[in-house]
């Protein structure tokens, strides 16, 4: 028993800290709430710390299965909080400009990377949904906390219902699946499966729900709807919070499904994932170029990452049938995803200020001419989005096609970098809008001294990633060895 | 005829007999209602009446449940769901004003196209499910007997097999909770509470006025 707590010990201490900080929260002036938002850093800084500490070098199970601890959930574990604490950074700069910061925010926040680190280190679906539902949970409150805003209202409503629909859908395929092979465990599944072959109508049966849930999570087409409307609707420092580290832990609860327990079923999702990531990359990039709010681009940037994401799933599961990669490509992806998904809409907070959302793509008209520097960063995020080799969306898109190639399937390598070159347009017309074309208006960025210290810390991690990849690759490649 | 040979051996046989043939009738009766309430709760056109249909579907499934041995949770679903949370419905769809009209504004234009989808769906899983392949699936349901307790047993699992989801979902309560309050919550400035520093420090000057008048001309 000893053991097993152990081995939750980062799980307990954020919970523990998040629910310290609950309380505290409710006890000090409001004029004082910078110190939830330190303590909430001081927590996920603390869990890190444990996590990295404890850092797992085999596959142990605890608590009767229902928790797996191995090297691809310390990995996962340690991105996802390391994101975090960007994102809280920029959040709380919004949050204070806005005058909406509120304490709840922070520990809705905790509980989130809680429910993430839950769903990183399952062992059975049980673990998987619950997981899910606490990060889901705290999602939708944190869309909807901006109460006298009408757009995140709506958002949150539109997140809510498909979220809760996703969940059903989750359910039921969970469902069918318990109710074929008798267990939850993700493992026994997998032995299930290998064992009962002829049983392989009803698994698919249930094992198609799961896929269709996990679309609705990840924003795949065609369960994209909700994508475009929560993150343009939700407060920025929300969006920022969804686009980024969620798509970590949804990979990591993609894997736990795809490769833990349907590992033998690898022909029927590989073949759904396929359809799935054609259709996204296709829609999203292609919808995008018609936006003129960059949060809505942005959105559908998101859709068709997660078509190039999904295309790292899909490959690498065809080399590790002889044991080599695993799905390091995949994690690659999503990780550095995730950091520039934070830069970019980071960047549209920096422009903002009180009553000004800097939302619409005309508010980054001649940026160069105001302000070099900060142009400059942007050109990094937008290059990186876009694929644009020395950054690290190059060498992630990279790492993808080669594996694709590897594993066969080079026509898909052929139509994600036609849908690639479409995309680039709308990140290259952002530059060029900051770069040749006149300043709207003079107003000069506002932002904290720190704040500019971060992003600017975002945009050189993404330049100085891209210019050696190896070390990030390696450490994948290792994690996600099988 | 024959049946009068029989009867020596199996006074036991036919009573197993009379049970499940018994077991089988509640359960399709309860079923059938089941199916039916639920049918009821989308189609009634009166928000209440969908709601006690709902009502009834959760008593049906206790009564399944039940049937199952597990009486720990039929109980629960009646004492939480019938008793609480169903009333709770009640109240918030007698205190909303929602206007029907404009529910169903969509209903026949989108008809069509729900019919499609809900008739592919049909198709699909009944092609699957009705292949035979669910059928190796039933086994021999297992009876407990009238010294088994569900209560013990559950709480037994509870706590040990599955003590990690459990405290999972007593976050996810907690979350639930954090949310509906700071979602709900909010400093009015028109209520109407009482601030007793303010009521301590009070003058004289702050409440009375005096003013001096003429008296009036009679």
């Amino acid at each position: 028993m000893l053991i097993e707590l152990q081995m939750i010990l980062p799980e307990i201490v954020l919970m523990s800290m998040a629910c310290a900080l609950l309380v505290f929260d409710a006890f000090i002036p409001s004029e004082r709430r910078h110190l939830t938002y330190l303590l909430a850093q001081l927590a996920l800084l603390v869990t890190a710390v444990l996590v990295v500490a404890s850092f797992p070098q085999i596959t142990e199970y605890a608590f009767n299965r229902t928790f797996v601890d191995d090297p691809m959930s310390g990995a996962v574990k340690a991105f996802i909080l390391v994101i975090t604490l960007f994102i809280f950074f920029y959040s709380h700069d919004y949050l204070k400009e806005h005058g909406i910061l509120k304490g709840e925010y922070f520990v809705l926040g905790l509980f989130a990377v809680l429910g993430m680190m839950i769903m990183a280190s399952a062992g059975s679906l049980l673990t998987i949904y619950l997981g899910l539902e606490l990060l889901s949970l705290c999602l939708y409150a944190m869309v909807a906390m901006h109460r006298d805003s009408p757009p995140a209202s709506e958002a949150a409503m539109k997140y809510f219902v498909l979220g809760a629909l996703a969940s059903g859908l989750l359910l039921y395929g969970i469902s069918i699946i318990y109710g074929i092979s008798g267990t939850l465990d993700l493992q026994e599944i997998n032995n299930y499966i290998l064992y009962n072959s002829e049983r392989l109508p009803m698994l698919v049966y249930g094992l198609v729900f799961i896929i269709v849930a996990i679309a609705f999570k990840l924003g795949a087409v065609p369960f994209h709807m909700w994508i475009p409307d929560v993150y343009q609707g939700a407060p920025t420092s929300v969006t920022l919070f969804i686009s980024s580290a969620p798509k970590i832990a949804a990979f990591a609860m993609t894997i736990r499904f795809v490769n833990d327990a349907f590992m033998h079923l690898t022909p029927e999702w590989q073949g759904i994932l396929i359809i799935l990531s054609i259709l996204s990359m296709a829609m999203g990039n292609i919808i995008a170029i018609a936006q003129s709010n960059i949060k809505r681009m942005l959105a559908y940037s998101t859709i068709a990452h997660i078509g190039f994401l999904l295309l790292g799933i899909i490959s690498s599961q065809s080399v590790s049938a002889t044991g080599v990669t695993g799905f390091a490509d995949a994690l690659f992806y999503v990780v550095t995803y995730a950091l520039m998904s934070i830069g970019a809409f980071g960047f549209v907070i920096l422009m903002g200020r009180k009553g000004h959302e800097a939302d619409e793509l005309d508010d980054y008209k001649g940026l160069a001419d105001k302000n070099p520097w900060f142009a400059l960063i942007m050109l990094i995020f937008m290059f990186s989005l876009a694929g644009v080799p020395p950054f690290v969306g190059f060498w992630a898109k990279w790492f993808v096609l080669k594996e694709i190639v590897a594993t066969g399937l080079a026509p898909l390598a052929v139509i994600a970098v036609v849908f690639s070159i479409i995309g680039a347009y709308y990140y290259l017309r952002v530059v060029k809008l900051m770069y040749f074309d006149k300043p709207v208006s003079m107003t000069a960025i506002k932002a904290t001294q720190t704040m500019r210290a971060v992003i600017s810390l975002n945009g050189l991690a993404i330049l100085l990633l891209g210019v050696s990849p190896g070390l990030l690759m390696t450490f994948c490649i290792e994690v996600m060895k099988l | 005829m024959e049946s009068d040979r029989v009867i020596v051996v199996p006074r036991c046989l036919l009573r197993i007999i009379n049970k499940k043939m018994f077991e089988l009738i509640v359960f399709y009766i309860f079923a059938a209602l089941l199916l039916t309430s639920a049918v009821m709760v989308i189609t009634m056109r009166n928000p209440v009446h969908a709601a006690l249909s709902l009502i009834l579907a959760f008593f049906s499934s206790a009564a399944i449940w039940l049937l199952l041995e597990a009486e720990f949770l039929a109980i629960v679903l009646v004492l939480v769901y019938v008793g609480a949370v169903m009333v709770l419905f009640l109240f918030v769809i007698m205190m909303l004003d929602i206007n029907l009209a404009k529910i169903r504004e969509g209903f026949i234009r989108f008809l069509p196209v729900g019919f499609l989808v809900a008739l592919v769906m049909v198709i699909v899983m009944g092609s699957i499910v009705g292949s035979g392949i669910i059928e190796p699936l039933l086994e021999e349901r297992v009876y407990y007997g009238p010294g088994f307790s569900n209560t013990q047993h559950l709480g037994q699992t509870l706590y040990t097999d599955y003590l990690y989801p459990f405290e999972i979902a007593g976050a996810i309560l907690l979350v639930a909770i954090i949310a509906a309050i700071s979602l709900t919550m909010r400093a009015r400035r028109d209520t109407k509470a009482q601030d007793p520093n303010r009521q301590v420090a009070v003058k004289r000057s702050d409440r009375v006025r005096l003013v001096s008048m003429k008296t009036e001309d009679r």
